[in-house]
């Protein structure tokens, strides 16, 4: 960067060079008539002239680099940071929010690095530069012009000040916008199922305004800094040559400077023109940048806790044990209510309970995508808050509800960058009832967006390859064959007893009693409590819950 | 699938040839400025006019100038005219600096008008396109296109084109004041004008391929960044995050060095005029200097073409920065036009039947029928096989099956989110296709696997199943009811007032589906379709909201998707769809005497 600061300052100095020259050749070489020294004088602007071409493409291209460079530095450094956030950050901020700082923030990030090195240093350096040679010209009327620099500091101040807080809202206003248009692509089908194009236009339209009124405020106000410029430099304009009159007349300036000057005084206006557009564009990226500074400053949570590192092991250890949790979303009501359970390795937990009960809640605070409220949560009898990341996702292989699925091939998405063998990819596929439709379309077969391009079982059944395939320690099951029909459903269930049983916990939510029937645990889930607890036989007998829903699943048959 | 965008550069870049296209793109953005013509003719004639005041400036410091004279001998300034002429400026400048600011403001909001415009026009066509669009391409892509692509126009359309006008004004502006100062020095522009332009072309020409490349792989970067947000809590919980990172980092990688591309020939064009410039005032200065010579020119005129010649070269300076932006906008422009262009859903015929008793039409008694009905999403890969299916008013059909067996495919072929490759489809008797689209969708009503809430409050959401603006709290209350989501929406402490956010994190999957069901029935249309509707509600819930959702089906032609056969066995007719045929229908007690394919089906489900 220094190299192509220093570059580019060589460059822009023969700019300044070229009038000077200028100055010279017509007060200085014109009146002794020799010809052959102003052919001379012409050949040394014509060298600068050269000079500054060479030296700004190279420099530009060096701020080019640099620009690159940082922007994608910085974008990696966010996608980074994004992808760790946690579970309760990522519902803070929201998915479209840092989708736009991601690619609209760090587009204006861009903008400005180019723009301050491509400006910043010349637009600077011909200010101050001409200033300095206007100076030694005549240094009194240099005075008039810098008499005027205050003034523009104050207007430029006071503009951008404005324009950051204004440039900020439009990127919020960005953010609705795009929150708007994921939300149709997402769900254009019911949209279009109810007829509701047209509402959704006047939502569209909603965000659009909104957009518009804050692009035009912030536009508006930086729209001011040009003619003001423009302005302040003129009246300098006028007064020099006024001033200059009164030297001239007093015989202490000649006219040829009075010319140079004015000369080099479109320069200064020029400069300062640029200087302005530094800010407008600095007023937009330094809002960016405090966007993305935010996500960036977001401190890193759900780390490894010292406190919670002491290894407690109870013989025999469990794997899975929960003492007294509760969990609360909004801090309001408990989601999760002292709840207790002990699973020993190899077993199989089942959990059920109705809709909105909170078993998926328990599950996403075993894997500790949150933090309990109260109470622990232990893995092979260590608190899961004393361990990172890595090793606690390294134990879990997991299918979720409506799980997701990238475009790329269905290898790839059952491997999901682990490096699987084929072997280990085969015998998953296999056992998640996946090889018949995969064996048809090969495990190269490009998925679409979201796997649009597989039917609704067909996705669900890669997603389970997918958990398999990594021969995880714990297995969790999210109501993971909710899409599938009931011969597929029994055949998973079966070739999950047989390959996986005793070598992995396994843990299945499930809203079919026949999909846990099997375990060795099986809780039911009311409000967030355990209401029911045992095997399907004892819960038969003491759950009324239970067993309304297995009759209600399967009383059709017994009656049969 | 993944053929959309990649084939469609493909073919572009092949039928089409660069000047082509480039008129093309020309004219359909002239068209957007046409409807802001008087705008744009203010922001012309304002312009000329804050350039022509700032062009008397020189000429007025000039006559200033030579009022100072030679300055050889003390005392000789003849003030009142220097004074006169200094006041003249000021005024000049001043009306300059107003007009200046006018313009740019009338510009501003031109600008925003159109892109105002242009995003509306993004946005209905996005509501017109065919369903099927929304799987192909990236969501971020679109969004990149509606934002980055939009932005990249406006600076183009509010400052580029005043600059333009400005431009042009002063550059003819100063020649005409160079000619009239000094006509032989003016030849010297001669030579270098046309170097300039003849410069900006060419490289402008060489450019317009890699905006493009940026512009593209800006969008792709976006879609990309879009599905790795979507999947975070999977890639979290399989710790894949640097993986993903590192995804993440090639595709920026490709996107970054796109644009570095651009910067790196762009960054030619600025020194380059500038070259040009500083070459023809080093010819000016040798030139005029011996015309000095020879007493064909005085002092204050050089200094005067000087100053003129600096304001000439001025604005062909930042037309070589504007070239550059033009050529982003340009490719922005391409790829904001080529998604208005993409295929719609056809347009209603001009004689179609228009269903739905409350729109004027013809009411609705619920008669649906599949006549001989083939398709595929691909062309050579048919799913549907010579399907027949046929629903009287009022009854509920059930379509079981095997995953994949394309269940949902008739249901995209009953709402006409496809046409049907052979057959037709019908209802009342009119074929599908000859009807009004809008009033087809209005007669039915359905709740997906897929639970799809906006951002708004659960009131509104609700309510959004009605076509009806004016639903009130107690209707929106009764559907919740009904679905059994009432009490848990009561306990929220917001509650019909709660808002979603963006990925409805506080509800479970179950909870939404309740709400699409709420949703469902607050809709009176007479054809129900429930496709896997009760998938993600575990079965005491189900059994709960049956009662609901039987008086949902009661008097309408229902049809349902599901796997639970328990909620398929009281069908008035059972459709058993294998690899995309229809085996065998009947009723549940029918299909179990027959045990065929369904009495398997059915024994499965209590296996294991």
């Amino acid at each position: 960067m220094t190299i192509g600061f220093s570059i580019k300052f060589v460059g822009t100095i023969m700019d300044l060079f070229i009038p000077m020259l200028l100055s010279f050749i017509i007060d200085d070489v014109v009146p002794t008539g020799n010809m052959g020294k102003i052919f001379a004088f012409g050949g040394i602007m014509v060298l600068c002239c050269i000079i500054a071409i060479v030296g700004n493409i190279a420099a530009n291209r060096m701020a080019a680099r640099v620009a690159r460079d940082t922007t994608e530095r910085l974008r990696n450094d966010l996608f980074r940071r994004i992808s760790y956030l946690s579970a309760r950050q990522l519902d803070e901020f929201t998915i479209p929010s840092l989708e736009s700082r991601l690619t609209s923030d760090t587009y204006n990030i861009h903008q400005m690095v180019g723009m301050v090195q491509r400006m910043g240093v010349r637009a600077p350096l011909l200010l101050i530069g001409g200033i300095a040679i206007t100076f030694t010209l005549e240094p009194v009327l240099t005075l008039v012009l810098a008499a005027l620099l205050p003034f523009i500091g104050y207007f430029v101040y006071t503009i951008s000040k404005k324009g950051i807080p204004l440039y900020k809202k439009q990127q919020e206003a960005t953010d609705g916008m795009t929150r708007v248009v994921r939300e149709n692509a997402q769900g254009i089908r019911i949209i279009k199922a109810l007829n509701k194009e047209s509402s959704e236009e006047v939502r569209f339209d909603g965000a659009n305004q909104e957009l518009n009124q804050c692009e035009q405020r912030a536009a508006l106000t930086m729209a001011l800094t040009n003619p003001l410029m423009n302005l302040c430099l003129n009246f300098g304009l006028v007064a020099v040559i006024f001033v200059g009159a009164l030297r001239v007349n007093s015989g202490i300036t000649g006219t040829g400077t009075i010319i140079a000057f004015m000369s080099y005084f479109t320069i200064i206006l020029n400069a300062m023109m640029s200087v302005t557009r530094i800010f407008v564009m600095a007023s937009k990226g330094v809002a960016s940048a405090n966007r993305i500074g935010e996500v960036l400053d977001t401190p890193t949570d759900m780390t490894a806790e010292e406190k919670y590192a002491a290894k407690s092991t109870p013989s025999p250890t469990p794997k899975i044990e929960f003492r007294d949790v509760s969990f609360s979303y909004n801090g309001v009501v408990n989601n999760i209510d002292n709840v207790s359970f002990k699973l020993m390795p190899g077993q199989t937990l089942g959990i059920i309970g109705p809709t909105g009960s909170g078993k998926t809640t328990l599950i996403s605070l075993m894997m500790r995508q949150y933090d309990v409220t109260e109470g622990e949560i232990l893995l092979d009898g260590r608190d899961v808050r004393g361990l990172g990341r890595d090793e606690i996702s390294k134990k879990f292989g997991a299918a979720f509800q409506n799980d997701f699925l990238f475009a790329d091939t269905i290898r790839a998405n059952i491997d999901f960058g682990r490096g699987l063998s084929d072997d280990a990819i085969a015998k998953a596929v296999e056992h998640a009832q996946a090889a018949p439709f995969i064996a048809e379309k090969g495990l190269e077969h490009e998925l679409a967006i979201k796997g649009a391009n597989l039917s609704g079982g067909q996705r669900q059944r890669v997603i389970l390859s997918r958990a398999l395939a990594g021969m995880p320690e714990i297995l969790v099951l999210d109501d993971s064959s909710s899409a599938l029909d009931y011969a597929t459903d029994a055949k998973l269930r079966l070739a999950i007893r047989e390959h996986y049983l005793g070598r992995t916990t396994s843990v299945i939510v499930a809203q079919r009693v026949s999909s846990i029937r099997h375990a060795d645990l099986i809780l039911v889930i009311e409000e967030g409590q355990i209401t029911g607890r045992g095997t399907h036989e004892e819960l038969l007998l003491t759950c009324p819950l239970y067993k309304e829903i297995a009759e209600s699943q399967m009383g059709g048959a017994l009656l049969e | 699938m993944n053929n959309g965008p990649k084939a469609g550069n493909a073919r572009d870049i092949v039928v089409e040839n660069v000047s082509k296209r480039k008129l093309k793109v020309l004219l359909r953005l002239g068209k957007y400025m046409y409807r802001f013509r008087f705008g744009y003719l203010a922001a012309l004639l304002l312009s000329i006019g804050s350039n022509l005041f700032a062009l008397i400036g020189p000429k007025l410091s000039g006559f200033a100038i030579d009022a100072i004279g030679d300055g050889l001998t003390v005392g000789t300034v003849d003030f009142d005219t220097v004074i006169f002429y200094c006041v003249l400026m000021l005024i000049f400048y001043i009306l300059s600096s107003v007009m200046q600011y006018i313009l740019q403001s009338v510009m501003i909001r031109l600008s925003r008008g159109i892109v105002k415009l242009m995003r509306e026009d993004i946005f209905k066509k996005l509501m017109r396109m065919k369903a099927e669009y929304f799987d192909k391409t990236q969501t971020g892509d679109i969004i990149s296109r509606i934002s980055y692509d939009i932005d990249t126009l406006n600076a183009t359309l509010s400052t580029d084109l005043v600059q333009i006008a400005s431009s042009i004004v002063t550059v003819i502006g100063s020649l005409v004041m160079m000619i009239s100062i000094s006509p032989r020095l003016c030849l010297i522009f001669a030579v270098t004008v046309p170097l300039s332009i003849l410069t900006s072309t060419k490289m402008a020409n060489r450019f317009r391929p890699l905006f493009r490349a940026r512009s593209g792989k800006l969008g792709e970067l976006n879609g990309y960044a879009e599905e790795l947000l979507s999947g975070q809590r999977t890639v979290r919980a399989y710790n894949r995050e640097e993986t993903m990172i590192e995804r993440f980092r090639e595709k920026n990688k490709i996107a970054a060095d796109a644009y570095f591309k651009t910067d790196y020939y762009g960054t030619m064009v600025g020194p380059t005029i500038n070259f040009i410039n500083n070459l023809s005032l080093t010819l000016v200065s040798v030139f005029g200097s011996l015309l000095y010579l020879r007493g064909a020119i005085s002092i204050g005129n050089i200094s005067t073409f000087v100053l003129y010649s600096r304001k000439f070269s001025g604005p062909i300076n930042e037309t070589a920065n504007i070239i550059n932006e033009l050529q982003s906008a340009a490719a922005a422009a391409e790829r904001v036009f080529r998604l208005l262009d993409e295929e719609e859903e056809s347009a209603d015929l001009e004689n179609a039947v228009k269903f739905g008793f409350a729109d004027g039409g013809m009411a609705v008694q619920g008669q649906v029928e599949l006549r001989d009905v083939s398709f595929g999403y691909e062309k050579d890969r048919e799913i549907l096989h010579h399907i027949q299916m046929h629903v009287k008013p009022g009854m509920t059909a059930a379509i079981v099956g095997p995953t994949g067996a394309g269940k949902t495919t008739i249901i995209n072929l009953l709402m006409r989110f496809y046409d049907p490759d052979s057959g037709t489809v019908s209802l009342d008797g009119h074929d599908i296709r000859g009807a009004v689209r809008a009033s087809l969708r209005r007669s039915y009503t359905m709740v997906l696997q897929d639970t799809w809430l906006f951002s708004g409050t659960i009131a509104d959401n609700i309510a959004y199943g009605s076509p009806r603006k004016d639903i009130s709290r107690a209707e929106i209350e009764e559907a919740a009811k009904a679905a059994g989501i009432h009490s848990f929406i009561k306990s929220l402490p917001h509650g019909y007032d709660t808002v979603l956010t963006d990925e409805g994190v506080s509800i479970s999957k179950g909870q939404k589906q309740l709400l699409t069901i709420a949703r469902a029935m607050i809709s009176n249309a007479p054809v129900l379709i429930l496709d896997e509707a009760t998938s993600n509600v575990d079965s005491m819930t189900e059994m709960r909201i049956q009662r609901a959702m039987q008086k949902l089906m009661e008097g309408r032609t229902s049809f349902v998707i599901a796997h639970r056969l328990s909620t398929v066995r009281r069908a008035d007719v059972i459709f058993v769809l294998v690899d995309g045929c229809v085996m065998e229908h009947g009723s549940h007690e029918e299909l179990i005497d027959k045990k065929g394919f369904y009495y398997s089906l059915h024994n499965s489900q209590f296996e294991g």
